[in-house]
């Protein structure tokens, strides 16, 4: 989705743009996969394996997307924090 | 003690902190006002976001919907999750850098427009209305079931707790009041929960409890176990849905959407010091919610099954006291189709409707009579979905104090969520429309007592829904969800991470995707709900995920007239690249005073 017209920008924020939708890309997916891939599209299949009393499928739907939420933010706080560092640190 | 002693000082503690806390945290400023000053902490807006988030509907009925629909439920529990991490990653620290109040603020902005403002500022409070009549609503059941209080008096009461606390205290008062409701919701969710997955299963942690083996029955799972009760008596297995798969898809997506859409949310994350603590913000906030909604599939679980076991093939004479006490609250019905005396329960309606009684007679096994018309089915029971997490402690028997913090608990969850959303209400209304729209010149104290005012008269009407209910509350916040995906994500999302999106292309795509996704809901809900079965849906798709639908034509519409029309100028080209550039160290606290 990101436009072409960077005339006016530094090479720093767009740097800091690129990098950033690099992992929101990453990050979406696995939100992708873990939420309509394991819990829906292919609840079926993954409910042939058990996990203690649980079906795979139906736990994923159930409990293992929201944790998952959870660490996914997590992980993006972390790693924005350094982006920050890394490429406000130098502007100022 | 008794229930109901229990419950006036579990409620009156906790109604003398929050007023406590709303006269030390008044606010005497606009910024106050709106958004706390910008001075909230990440941690403490992360409790409030989630207070703010969890209304009545998650704390009373979701668990109870779950534990009725099994897997198909799922998409409450995705689909209120999820939008989260949309929200973290794609929304939050943008609008956060972007830095005004209101989402029909940036709208307008970004989009040059007076006319995108007006769309977004009429979405805004129409999705807050129909939340905030629900969460009234709530208030009244749990003040009629518990205090002995007529419906009337408890929404009352309700309003008048708000009033004083978001009318005085703004959205700083409401922040630090949400921290404390948060506290005492979370605390009376999981407390009946630990005690019940610990007399089911032997596991404290509800969450690992219901996948775990029933106690006394060594070898059998509880879900295996559910399954099996289940099937017997001729549903679906609790495991697996019924729902089709792109119906499960779409209303999850819709869901999730509408979430990260919904302007009491995201006004949140204004609210905070900086960008950096509007994501950590987001953090914080998942984390709270997640606490609640992986029980409440736990509670689910366990809610049914001591339902399947306790009641049916029982004689009416020896069903459990909390049977009875529901009935007579007007929320259990039993017609006894066959005159056996015996409780059939199974698949499908039990009658037509919700019970209505034929006053105070009795049956000949001492039921209260219906004068509903019977269904065809051997099903003699209805249960209304939500009551099962007010229940649950009646059912398994817990002691009074737990039963009286679930009262509290449900008040907290239907009083924070009203308070937000009043707020979104009141800044609107002084804000987008008084001040940006009609007197640009009004003073800052001006604005405040438009705000207040606004506030004030917008409780009074969401009073008068609360007493006088719509039949179809649940339809109207799918409609809400509906909006808010079809339209607010799609605009917001496009501002951000397309610069060559104009006006033209925002305006029409929000247009297009709210008619279609508000027409289909409207024909299949008002005009003809005989239709409303799977058959006739487009492709499959209930009223309730037709939202997708709408969300995916609004960024079509908007791509394609956007790349026929002018470009946007060159400030708000220059704003956007601002917007996505990192904070700098010492322009974190603009407070915007304009």
């Amino acid at each position: 989705m990101a436009e072409s017209s960077n005339e006016n920008s530094s090479p720093d924020a767009s740097a800091y743009w690129k990098a950033n939708l690099k992992w929101v890309g990453i990050l979406l997916t696995i939100w992708f996969i873990v939420s309509f891939g394991c819990g829906i599209l292919f609840v079926d299949q993954l409910n042939e394996i058990r996990m203690g009393g649980f079906k795979l499928g139906f736990w994923f739907a159930q409990q293992g997307s929201i944790y998952v939420f959870v660490v996914l933010i997590a992980v993006y706080v972390k790693v924005m924090n350094g982006l920050d560092k890394k490429y406000g640190g130098s502007k100022k | 003690m008794d229930v109901q002693t229990w419950t006036y000082l579990l409620v009156g503690i906790t109604f003398a902190i929050y007023i406590g806390i709303a006269i030390w945290a008044r606010a005497s400023t606009t910024g106050e006002f709106y958004i706390a000053g910008k001075g909230v902490p990440a941690l403490a807006n992360g409790m409030a976001t989630a207070a703010d988030w969890m209304s009545a509907a998650s704390f009373l009925g979701m668990a109870g919907l779950i534990s009725f629909a099994g897997y198909d439920g799922s998409v409450y529990l995705m689909g209120w999750t999820g939008g989260y991490v949309l929200l973290a990653l794609l929304l939050a620290p943008y609008l956060r850098k972007f830095g005004h109040f209101t989402v029909p603020d940036f709208v307008g902005d970004r989009y040059y427009s007076k006319t995108a403002r007006l769309v977004a500022l009429i979405c805004a409070i129409f999705i807050s209305f129909t939340y905030v009549c629900g969460q009234m609503r709530g208030v009244g059941i749990v003040f009629s079931r518990f205090l002995d209080v007529d419906i009337f008096w408890g929404v009352v009461i309700g309003m008048a707790i708000v009033f004083f606390y978001a009318v005085l205290g703004g959205m700083k008062g409401i922040t630090y009041t949400q921290v404390a409701q948060y506290c005492v919701l979370i605390f009376a969710f999981t407390v009946p929960a630990i005690f019940i997955s610990l007399m089911l299963t032997g596991n404290p942690i509800p969450q690992l409890g219901f996948g775990g083996q029933v106690v006394g029955e060594s070898g059998t799972f509880l879900l295996d176990k559910l399954d099996g009760l289940s099937q017997e008596l001729g549903f679906a297995a609790y495991t697996e849905g019924v729902k089709p798969k792109i119906d499960i898809f779409c209303i999850t997506m819709a869901l999730m959407v509408g979430t990260a859409g919904l302007p009491h949310v995201i006004i949140r994350f204004y609210t905070v010091k900086k960008v950096s603590a509007a994501r950590v913000s987001a953090f914080w906030a998942l984390l709270f919610i997640a606490i609640l909604y992986t029980t409440a599939p736990a509670v689910a679980v366990f809610a049914r099954t001591n339902l399947l076991e306790s009641i049916p093939n029982k004689e009416y004479s020896e069903a459990p006291a909390w049977l009875k006490s529901w009935e007579s609250a007007g929320l259990i019905g039993w017609m006894d189709k066959n005159g056996d005396g015996v409780i059939q329960y199974a698949k499908g309606a039990a009658f037509s409707g919700k019970p209505v009684y034929k006053g105070d007679e009795t049956g000949a096994n001492g039921e209260r009579l219906l004068t509903n018309a019977p269904s065809d089915g051997v099903n003699e029971l209805y249960v209304d979905r939500d009551i099962m997490v007010l229940a649950n402690p009646e059912i398994a028997q817990l002691p009074n104090w737990v039963v009286a913090l679930v009262a509290a608990g449900g008040l907290a969850a239907a009083l924070s969520t009203a308070a937000g959303l009043l707020l979104v209400i009141s800044t609107s209304v002084a804000h987008d429309l008084v001040r940006k729209t009609f007197k640009p010149n009004m003073t800052d104290k001006h604005e405040l007592l438009w705000a207040r005012c606004s506030a004030a008269v917008a409780v009074v009407i969401a009073g008068w829904f609360g007493i006088h209910p719509p039949d179809y509350v649940a339809a109207v916040v799918a409609f809400a969800f509906g909006l808010a995906a079809s339209s607010f994500f799609p605009v917001i999302i496009l501002g951000i991470f397309s610069k060559r999106m104009n006006r033209e292309g925002a305006i029409t795509g929000m247009v297009v995707g709210i008619l279609f996704t508000a027409s289909y809901i409207i024909y299949f809900k008002f005009i003809n709900p005989e239709l409303n079965v799977k058959d006739n849906w487009l492709f499959g798709i209930s009223p309730e995920g037709i939202g997708t639908i709408g969300m995916i034509l609004n960024f079509i519409i908007a791509f394609t007239i956007s790349a026929f029309t002018k470009a946007p100028p060159q400030e708000v080209v220059d704003m956007v690249e601002n917007i996505r550039m990192p904070e700098r160290e010492g322009e974190e606290m603009e407070v915007a005073e304009h």
